[in-house]
């Protein structure tokens, strides 16, 4: 069913039992081409494009648990491309580029809103840093506007602009292109269109190991759900990435950790742009309905818990009141985390592995959501051809071999 | 919150202390390949389940101690100093 006005009308002529359901649940084929682990936004996005882009439409994507309910459900929604170094402004930019088109491409409304995102600059050092950072993304063709204070103060008036604040706002910079998107409906989209070209989506399916040939190829997963063989097997689970890569014989430069996000009760708009402040750790932007969404810092020791600790919950707010103090009347309505898969330099892992005909993209660690588009894109790229993407080519486990890593921690000076 | 047992103040709250990561790793010496220096440098077990990590307890005594650690309840299964050999814990696979 295509989604438009007409059939909005006509559904609210017709009642609620009009409307068919955006995706199938079908018993597991036990053989498919193709077979994706993780029905999060980047699973998902690579079944789609292996559909469209490659025409390979005999594929499966097994969740664990429910579709979206992993790092998906879980982020601030926010999507930007402000990256340093020429590889990753590539990647990233196309991610954006697919994410501007992405709600007609998809028929389903992800309400992209490109409010802009605002780094604030709390010293001296902090505005030269980002001169040299927005002039960066300018020589790599992306958006990027430096802001004097005043600038700052008339885009967010209820920040701290007291020169007496602790931490002083003295600038800043912004990519106004950037902003958020309706998180589960950039999953939801891309599974309704992926159903939609004939790909399987296997809810409840947890994957317990690999069949092997006498290659040690992977030819197929041990399930929950019995076993499924498989041409070629893409792993796209973000934080479980090391669980998978375990049962496959293999490890990665990889650890993870709890990423924490909390939201504060709904309020009146209040601010209409991303505001992210380095020096503090603060990173708030308010929903479309209303709650200020407050991100994110890991909790600094491995976990596999899908909550944070109290300590950074505590740190969080406190930097967030420090640039806002008037949040302090609001009351914090939930707060969660989702396990994110930490590589040394902060980019992600888009390609093969050690193991014949088993690919992975993982490693976007704390910025996984902005990257979904693209990491569908090349992920489903390597799938197809069994060549990596020209996109994801700097973007491989070799590096870690090579030390050419593409350190976006150090340069850009944020972790994601 | 977790609580952390120093080994030489005795039960504290996290937030006293700063996790270094996967402990009782061995630099291997300078004659191996590029690809076991890459996987001394950065390539981990990083496992769902018992952990053995080195913490400080830098807003203490500065101190170094080995930590066993479920990673999925955070329940703290063994605390051990740096020079003392790893003490067996349940639940840790091979």
């Amino acid at each position: 069913m295509k989604y438009s006005a007409l059939a909005l009308l006509r559904g609210a002529l017709s009642g609620p039992d009009s409307w068919s359901p955006a995706w199938r649940s079908p018993e597991p084929k036990p053989e498919y081409e193709v077979i994706v682990i993780g029905a999060g936004g980047h699973g998902l996005a690579t079944a789609y494009y292996l559909a469209r882009n490659h025409g390979i439409r005999n594929v499966a994507v097994l969740e664990r648990g429910w579709l979206g309910g992993g790092n998906t459900g879980r982020n601030t929604t926010i999507v930007r491309s402000n990256y340093l170094f020429p590889e990753s402004a590539r990647l990233y930019e196309f991610s954006l580029r697919l994410y501007e088109s992405l709600t007609r491409e998809l028929n389903f409304n992800i309400m992209l809103s490109q409010r802009g995102l605002i780094l604030l600059a709390h010293s001296r050092h902090d505005l030269d840093a980002m001169s040299r950072w927005a002039n960066a993304m300018r020589m790599n063709g992306i958006d990027a506007e430096l802001l004097s204070r005043d600038e700052v103060a008339a885009a967010a008036p209820l920040l701290n602009l007291s020169p007496e604040a602790r931490f002083p706002i003295l600038g800043g910079f912004t990519q106004r292109r950037a902003g958020t998107a309706r998180h589960d409906a950039v999953a939801w989209g891309y599974a309704r269109a992926a159903d939609a070209l004939g790909v399987d989506i296997l809810q409840n399916c947890e994957v317990r190991g690999f069949t092997r040939d006498a290659h040690g190829g992977v030819t197929g997963v041990e399930t929950s759900r019995g076993p499924i063989r498989a041409g070629r097997i893409g792993i796209a689970a973000a934080g479980h990435s090391s669980v998978l890569a375990r049962l496959a014989g293999f490890s990665l430069p990889v650890t993870s950790y709890a990423l924490q996000a909390m939201v504060t009760e709904p309020t009146k708009p209040a601010l209409d742009t991303v505001v992210l402040s380095p020096g503090t750790g603060a990173y708030v932007s308010q929903s479309d309905k209303g709650e200020m969404v407050l991100g994110a810092s890991l909790d600094l020791f491995p976990s596999y818990a899908q909550r944070g600790s109290f300590a950074l919950t505590q740190g969080i707010l406190a930097s967030t009141l420090a640039i806002f103090p008037s949040f302090s009347r609001l009351r914090l309505m939930r707060q969660w985390a989702g396990i994110v898969d930490v590589v040394h330099d902060s980019s992600p892992i888009i390609g093969p592995t050690p193991v014949p005909n088993l690919f992975i993209n993982c490693g976007w660690g704390t910025g996984g959501f902005k990257g979904i588009p693209v990491g569908g894109w090349t992920l489903a790229h390597v799938l197809a051809t069994g060549r990596s993407h020209e996109l994801a080519e700097p973007f491989q486990l070799e590096r870690f071999y090579t030390g050419r890593l593409i350190d976006e921690a150090a340069a850009a000076g944020i972790a994601h | 919150m977790m609580l952390l047992s120093c080994p030489w103040c005795g039960p504290r709250d996290e937030n006293e202390f700063a996790c270094a990561g996967t402990t009782h790793i061995v630099r291997p010496g300078p004659e191996v390949s590029d690809a076991e220096w890459g996987r001394y440098l950065f390539f981990r077990a990083n496992p769902k389940g018992v952990h053995r990590e080195r913490w400080r307890h830098v807003y203490g005594c500065g101190q170094w101690f080995n930590v066993a650690r479920d990673t999925v309840t955070h329940q703290v299964l063994a605390v051990y100093r740096m020079t003392e050999p790893p003490p067996a814990v349940p639940g840790e696979g091979p």
